[in-house]
């Protein structure tokens, strides 16, 4: 058994000690919103939040996040203190960007954007560019991906004000 | 003399295949559609069967396309809601699953909007008129003297809203296909919602994790599946396997043998589980000995080898067109220009990888799996289960990503045939790697341009013949159509762009189906099809020419838009032909600044190319400029800035097709310089995206794209933006070094042997 803090939860698992994290949240703890992409860490779109910190769940052994606090997608929002069904202002600006196409990275990049606003609250492109560098994003939507990290960024900080 | 109405183009068979359904889309019955919990398609008053228009007032339509990032049910319902009057907020819409009514389903070509505008907008003209008649009667007015807006019919200080007639039951007019057929679209000055903004309604869904893909969905009783592959796609047969280390792994269940009754699966095993790591772990410990196996030598270099045989013979391969007599004008020239042009094999490398889930409820089979061509899957899927197509249905889901990749959707077929080895829901997923091997790559291709100008410029003759491997004879052979001289078939899809728009007396396109090719893989279609590398080796050339005669590449190929003849266009797919694209050239020369471009720094240079993708029966008017700067030490290319100027006729949803062109540019950027693969052993080398390294976001070059605004019929935006960037690109090297590039990708090492030569 396995334990860990999920999206303000705690959750118990019974799965081998080795199953990556990204399984365990999609097929044993129904969410989702995760995605599966590569498996080695190479494309980012099973990036979720391990105490804070950017990680790539399709790498992560379940093991090593015992007693952790993990926030997926599902829970960015609640995990900054909005009210169930708000939106975190990461996800709200990839709305007013119109940044997704098809979908599928989005979650991994959200994640990915909201720690690198965790950490510079007001990136530069140069910033933005290595931080963003490990998302692949098959459709290529990378410009409305910056353009949406610019609006965050500028949210996030008259929220802070 | 071959007029292009004459050319076997693929829209032709599509419509002829398409039939009733998707251009007419006539009457609505009782629905029988079993479509997945919330997509539901709508009740209420439907005119067609493309929505339904509810008692309070909501309007449901329905898209019986894929969703794979255009946004395309909010495109197809903005159709509708313009020619019925209806208030925008009050319009929604599902994705419908596989009922027959539907209509032919296919999601490609860049065809969504050209293909359904004339139907879908019918199918709101329909309900207008309908609601106009009733709101007449049921306020005792003439009809002639009510109008019809924002939901409502208005009859001077008096109106009645569409909800409230469906409410009365005062509406039920069905409509016949040839009432639909007539009815008079209103004057383009009347739009409210085409080409004005709005945004895509699938957006929040995809940025809260709640948006369902294909991998995403779970049913009761469910158990997880990962494929074992044999070494090569064809020809393989297991010769013994033994599962006794899987057998250790916890929730490891069993071993299928898969027989596919349609070799999809050749050699396969499928490792069923109770966890998909499990599953995954299963299939790596598995011990397989397989016997066969075609191809297990070929290179890379053996198929390009292979096509530049073949479009050096001229008797191989089949005519696609021929005006003129080209082979006159080629012997008698003093100077022909020649150049071979070549593209490596390409991998989809959608982000989603290839899986299915699939159970059988009652005597009904059921697949939840991203879809591009259900109407050439769900029959495929049928044969390998052995059961007729009616008790199969295909359920709609978020596509992570299509690319072409899920046109041909092979990968349903072990999932189905493993859910019925085991008589339990399967949901089999790919890895990475087993995506990759099992991909239906854009198959390596070679080009053969020979070209005869005038002194002054003027295109005497073109001649261009192309081997590839042709997705259509892979995937749907039935689709071929006739060369145009009626020897032998063609592939339009494997040669489509060739026949370009610049005036030449004479001209002959010949497209050759590279067989070793199909030998090793099962060549398919990416984004932007053929177009994506036919129009390389065109621009390339053309731009080789213009240089050749010491002229401006720019106003070289301006001069041979003439829009004249066989490229005057024709209504109402290509109103004005090359003379739209002489429009967007001009547009973006002037915007890029190419008339400066000699003051740019020694490294640096801009190149050209004009397009008109996908193919001349639906031509979307791109001119493309990039701008590079090449590091002579190194060979490496950074590309600083991409403009474009688009003529896509109307915008349906402007910043959708903005945001379709952004994508595709970058897609021709990524294959131009950071894409490509080699085959080796039968297979790509590249296995996963640690090697294989699409554009990521420190790469993306400044964008400038633009769109001409005008009325005319919609045509494609997913793809056509791929295609003018290599070439584009290609040609700024050129302009940067001097040094001419004639294969993609362009490597670093390629540069620096092409600034050798």
């Amino acid at each position: 058994m396995i334990n860990f803090r999920l999206n303000d939860q705690v959750v118990e698992v019974d799965v081998p000690d080795d199953t990556p994290l990204l399984w365990v949240l999609r097929d044993e703890l129904g969410l989702t919103g995760t995605k599966f992409g590569c498996g080695i860490a190479q494309c980012g779109a099973c990036t979720v939040h391990v105490d804070g910190q950017a990680r790539r769940s399709c790498v992560t052994p379940v093991s090593t996040i015992a007693g952790a606090v993990v926030t997926t997608i599902e829970g960015l929002a609640a995990s900054a203190g909005f009210a169930e069904g708000a939106l975190h202002p990461v996800q709200a600006a990839w709305i007013e960007a119109q940044a997704p196409q098809c979908g599928y990275c989005q979650s991994g990049q959200i994640m990915q954007a909201a720690a690198l606003l965790s950490e510079s609250a007001d990136p530069t492109d140069a910033e933005i560019s290595a931080g963003m560098a490990g998302n692949l994003c098959r459709c290529m939507a990378y410009v409305r991906i910056r353009k949406a990290i610019k609006i965050a960024a500028v949210a996030m900080s008259e929220r802070a004000n | 003399m071959n007029r292009p109405s004459d050319y076997p183009m693929s829209r032709r068979w599509f419509l002829a295949l398409a039939g009733a359904g998707v251009t007419t889309g006539v009457l609505s019955g009782p629905s029988s559609a079993l479509v997945p919990a919330g997509q539901a398609p709508g009740d209420g008053y439907q005119p067609t069967v493309w929505y339904a228009i509810a008692g309070d007032g909501s309007i449901t339509v329905h898209i019986h396309m894929a969703e794979m990032g255009q946004h395309v049910g909010t495109a197809l319902a903005r159709i509708v809601a313009e020619e019925l009057e209806a208030n925008w907020d009050d319009v929604t819409f599902v994705h419908v699953d596989t009922d027959p009514k539907w209509g032919y389903m296919v999601t490609g070509g860049s065809w969504s909007m050209n293909h359904n505008f004339v139907a879908f907008s019918h199918a709101g003209a329909a309900g207008r008129i309908a609601m106009i008649e009733a709101g007449a009667r049921e306020m005792g007015v003439p009809a002639n003297g009510c109008t019809a807006r924002e939901s409502k019919v208005i009859h001077g200080a008096q109106s009645i809203t569409y909800g409230e007639l469906v409410t009365r039951g005062a509406v039920d007019r069905q409509f016949t296909k040839d009432e639909l057929a007539a009815i008079e679209l209103k004057p383009v000055t009347e739009r409210r919602l085409l080409n004005r903004d709005t945004v895509a309604r699938d957006v929040p869904e995809k940025v809260d994790g709640s948006a369902i893909y294909g991998i995403d969905r779970s049913i009761e009783g469910m158990v997880y599946a990962r494929p074992v592959m044999p070494p090569v796609r064809f020809g393989s047969t297991v010769a013994r396997w033994d599962d006794s280390a899987a057998k250790k792994i916890p929730g490891y269940l069993q071993t299928v043998e898969i027989v596919d009754p349609t070799e999809i699966c050749q050699g396969w095993l499928v490792v069923v589980a109770e966890s998909w790591t499990a599953a995954s772990k299963a299939a790596d410990a598995l011990d397989v000995t397989w016997e066969g196996g075609a191809g297990r030598e070929t290179s890379e270099a053996d198929l390009l080898a292979e096509g530049e045989r073949l479009v050096k013979d001229d008797t191989a391969g089949s005519l696609f067109m021929l005006e003129g007599a080209p082979d006159a004008v080629l012997g008698a020239a003093e100077t022909v220009h020649e150049g071979i042009y070549r593209t490596n094999t390409v991998l989809h490398m959608q982000l989603e990888p290839g899986n299915a889930l699939v159970w059988q409820d009652g005597d009904t089979w059921h697949v939840h799996a991203g879809n591009q061509w259900q109407s050439l899957t769900l029959p495929l899927v049928a044969k390998a289960l052995e059961i007729d197509p009616s008790k199969l249905v295909f359920e709609t889901s978020y596509l992570g990503g299509g690319f072409g990749r899920r046109l041909f959707c092979d990968f349903v077929v072990p999932a189905a045939l493993t859910a019925k080895a085991v008589g339990r829901p399967v949901k089999m997923v790919m890895s990475r790697s087993d995506d990759v091997q099992f991909d239906a790559p854009r198959s390596a291709t070679v080009h053969r341009v020979r070209s005869v100008t005038d002194a002054a410029g003027a295109m005497r003759a073109y001649d261009h013949a192309c081997a590839a491997g042709w997705s259509t004879a892979a995937i749907a052979p039935e689709l071929l159509t006739d060369a145009v001289d009626g020897r032998g078939k063609v592939d339009a899809f494997s040669i489509s762009g060739a026949d370009h728009w610049y005036a030449a007396e004479a001209m002959r396109v010949r497209t050759i189906k590279n067989e070793m090719v199909h030998a090793t893989l099962l060549p398919g279609n990416l984004r932007s099809v053929s177009a994506g590398y036919t129009l390389w080796a065109v621009e390339t050339h053309v731009d080789e020419v213009a240089h050749t005669l010491g002229q401006d590449p720019a106003a070289f190929r301006r001069a041979l838009l003439d829009a004249a003849g066989r490229n005057a266009g024709e209504a109402p797919h290509s109103v004005g032909g090359a003379a739209r694209l002489r429009a967007v050239l001009d547009r973006v020369v002037e915007k890029s600044g190419w008339d400066k471009r000699g003051g740019l720094p020694k490294g640096t240079g801009m190149g050209i190319a004009v397009t008109a993708g996908q193919e001349r029966a639906m031509p979307t008017w791109i001119a493309t400029v990039a701008q590079v700067t090449v590091n002579c030490e190194s060979g490496e290319v950074t590309v600083d800035h991409i403009w474009a100027t688009i003529d896509a006729g109307t915008l349906v949803h402007p910043d959708g097709a903005l945001s379709q062109a952004e994508g595709a540019i970058l897609w021709g950027l990524s294959m131009a310089i950071y894409e490509g693969t080699k085959i080796e052993n039968g297979l790509p080398r590249d296995q996963n995206f640690d090697t294989y390294t699409p554009l990521r976001m420190h790469q993306v070059p400044a964008l400038d794209i633009d769109f001409v605004t005008n009325d005319y019929m919609p045509v494609g935006l997913g793809e056509p933006g791929v295609i003018g960037a290599a070439p584009a690109i290609g040609n700024a090297i050129f302009a940067a070094t001097g040094a001419r590039l004639r294969s993609i990708p362009m490597r670093p090492a390629d540069i620096l042997k092409a600034l050798e030569a």
